[in-house]
């Protein structure tokens, strides 16, 4: 291997672990998110051409600060500035940068994400708000993730950060009355950012993946903020169940290996073993809610391990608690394929005819569902896997999904449409 | 900073008060007011007359227009308003919600965009 260039290992460092949190530092003084994320990417600039000139400094996080703070002092100085807002002096001035140690940064990232959950922003932003601002996903990502045109999302963010900036929201937590509702975002946002982390995974050598590593993170600093609170544990113990099994997730050639095909031996004990005591925790806390459900059912498939089959009829009734309590495309989706597997094939293509009338024909799980199913009953499935294909923006997946394609074609040629013993 | 917040009810569901039900109004709203004021954040504050008594007019398509009625022809009406000066939108919020009208209609709450020092 190729000795890298220390100036470049330091700022990839400094991007991956600290830029999310000098941006909480420099957002929850000044109170105004862009201005902050064009000073720390201000930083970053300077950071590239100083330190292969003079060297890594001794804390890059601290020179990272530093160069940031000053910067934005310059912008809330500056003449644009003072005419086109209205902070008032106080902020400018005072804005209490000075006493922030750069050698003890405080983590107020939690504060950032509880900012970005407020009632005051719109809804539909706040999960995409806090990818961006906390786990530094671009707009386009986001917007792939929540089906919108990256301009369009990236539209929203700006609009959502001028928000916070001009009717002042304060970077503080919620007190116990108000942490539900907005709880309730944070926890959606982490859960989008694991979504997010598998279809980017391939970028990274790291089996655990870097937003993987964050959302976990966060997650584990919810469960200590508020240890009574049952869908902060149940999303914790959904984060370590699917994390758990990242390693059985894909073959040596980066391609998708469905859950029902996992090699279990390869599943992390110590992430399941986690995984289960948060369950535990989740369901003592009262209250069930969505991630404690789909943790209930990520922990039903994981005691495969243990007894070598997998209990598919209780996975269709926790997917119906799921569907009351949250009925998304997804659930139900999801809810016909473990139909398939309990009550046969045709139960399941049954279900999925009705779930087409509310999710349209563009649904990619619909059909990738509908093309193994059809293969289990022994049906062409060719067509199905066609859309499947069509529809799916994974690379890994899109590597199986054409594998099973050919398969289901090869089968239709030599005229033995039968089911698929793979 | 000063945010503004304006007072949204549904006029149709008025009916003229009676004078103890208007003395009462008067001293609840008077409460409110005292409140803001003991707080050290109160700055302004009018309650207006139904919006049949107003009468909007414009010169942005060049000549001058005059119109009877209000701006927006909605269900529900501006009634008053308040002006407070607060540290930040939640403690903005916190007075909107103890704000009397809030029970009966909608408060919108918007941060001042006039720069520091010319209020």
């Amino acid at each position: 291997m190729i000795a890298r260039d220390p100036a470049r290992a330091a700022l990839d460092e400094a991007a991956r672990a600290s830029r999310a949190k000098l941006l909480a530092v420099l957002a929850t003084r000044s109170g105004d998110i862009t201005a902050c994320e064009d000073a720390l990417a201000e930083a970053f600039v300077r950071a590239a051409q100083s330190w292969t000139t003079t060297g890594v400094p001794n804390s890059p996080e601290a020179w990272l600060l530093t160069t940031a703070r000053n910067h934005l002092k310059d912008h809330f100085k500056s003449a644009t500035f003072r005419t086109t807002t209205s902070l008032e002096s106080e902020n400018t001035e005072g804005f209490t940068m000075e006493n922030i140690d750069p050698n003890a940064i405080p983590d107020e990232r939690l504060k950032l994400m509880f900012v970005c959950a407020h009632p005051a922003i719109d809804e539909a932003v706040r999960a995409p708000l806090m990818l961006q601002t906390v786990l530094g996903l671009d707009a386009t990502d986001i917007g792939q993730a929540f089906l919108l045109p990256g301009t369009t999302m990236a539209q929203r963010l700006v609009r959502a950060k001028r928000k916070i900036r001009d009717a002042r929201i304060s970077f503080v937590l919620p007190d116990r009355d108000d942490m539900g509702p907005r709880l309730e975002s944070v926890l959606e946002a982490i859960y989008g950012a694991v979504a997010a982390s598998w279809t980017r995974g391939a970028e990274s050598d790291d089996p655990e993946h870097d937003l993987d590593r964050e959302a976990t993170f966060l997650s584990d600093l919810l469960v200590d903020l508020g240890p009574q609170e049952a869908e902060a544990l149940g999303l914790a113990a959904l984060l370590n169940f699917i994390i758990a099994r990242r390693e059985a997730q894909q073959d040596d050639a980066g391609t998708l290996i469905p859950l029902r095909d996992q090699d279990a031996e390869l599943w992390n004990r110590r992430r399941l073993v986690r995984a289960e005591t948060l369950l535990r925790r989740a369901k003592n806390a009262g209250d069930i809610g969505r991630f404690q459900l789909e943790a209930a059912i990520q922990a039903v498939h994981c005691d495969r391990r243990k007894s070598g089959k997998t209990d598919w009829i209780s996975i269709v009734q926790l997917y119906e608690g799921l569907l009351r309590l949250t009925p998304t495309m997804g659930a139900a989706v999801a809810q016909a394929a473990a139909i398939g597997e309990a009550y046969g094939p045709q139960a399941g293509l049954d279900v999925l005819e009705k779930v087409e009338k509310n999710s349209g024909k563009n649904y990619q799980p619909l059909w990738a569902a509908r093309a193994h199913l059809l293969e289990m009953a022994g049906q062409n499935a060719e067509a199905a896997y066609d859309q499947a294909v069509r529809l799916t923006k994974s690379a890994k997946a899109l590597a199986y999904l054409s594998r099973k394609r050919e398969r289901a074609r090869h089968r239709r040629e030599c005229g033995t449409v039968k089911a698929d013993t793979d | 900073m000063r945010y503004t917040m304006f007072l949204y009810n549904d006029e149709s569901a008025f009916t003229e008060p009676s004078p103890e039900e208007m003395q009462e109004q008067l001293a609840v709203y008077g409460a409110y007011i005292g409140a803001l004021k003991e707080a050290g954040v109160f700055v302004d504050t009018d309650w207006l007359q139904p919006s049949q008594t107003a009468t909007t007019i414009t010169l942005k398509d060049g000549g001058k227009r005059v119109q009877d009625g209000p701006y927006a022809d909605t269900k529900e009406q501006l009634g008053g308003y308040f002006v407070i000066d607060v540290p930040d939108l939640d403690t903005a919020l916190e007075w909107a919600e103890k704000c009397p009208s809030v029970h009966s209609g909608q408060i919108e709450v918007r941060p001042s965009a006039m720069p520091e020092g010319q209020k």
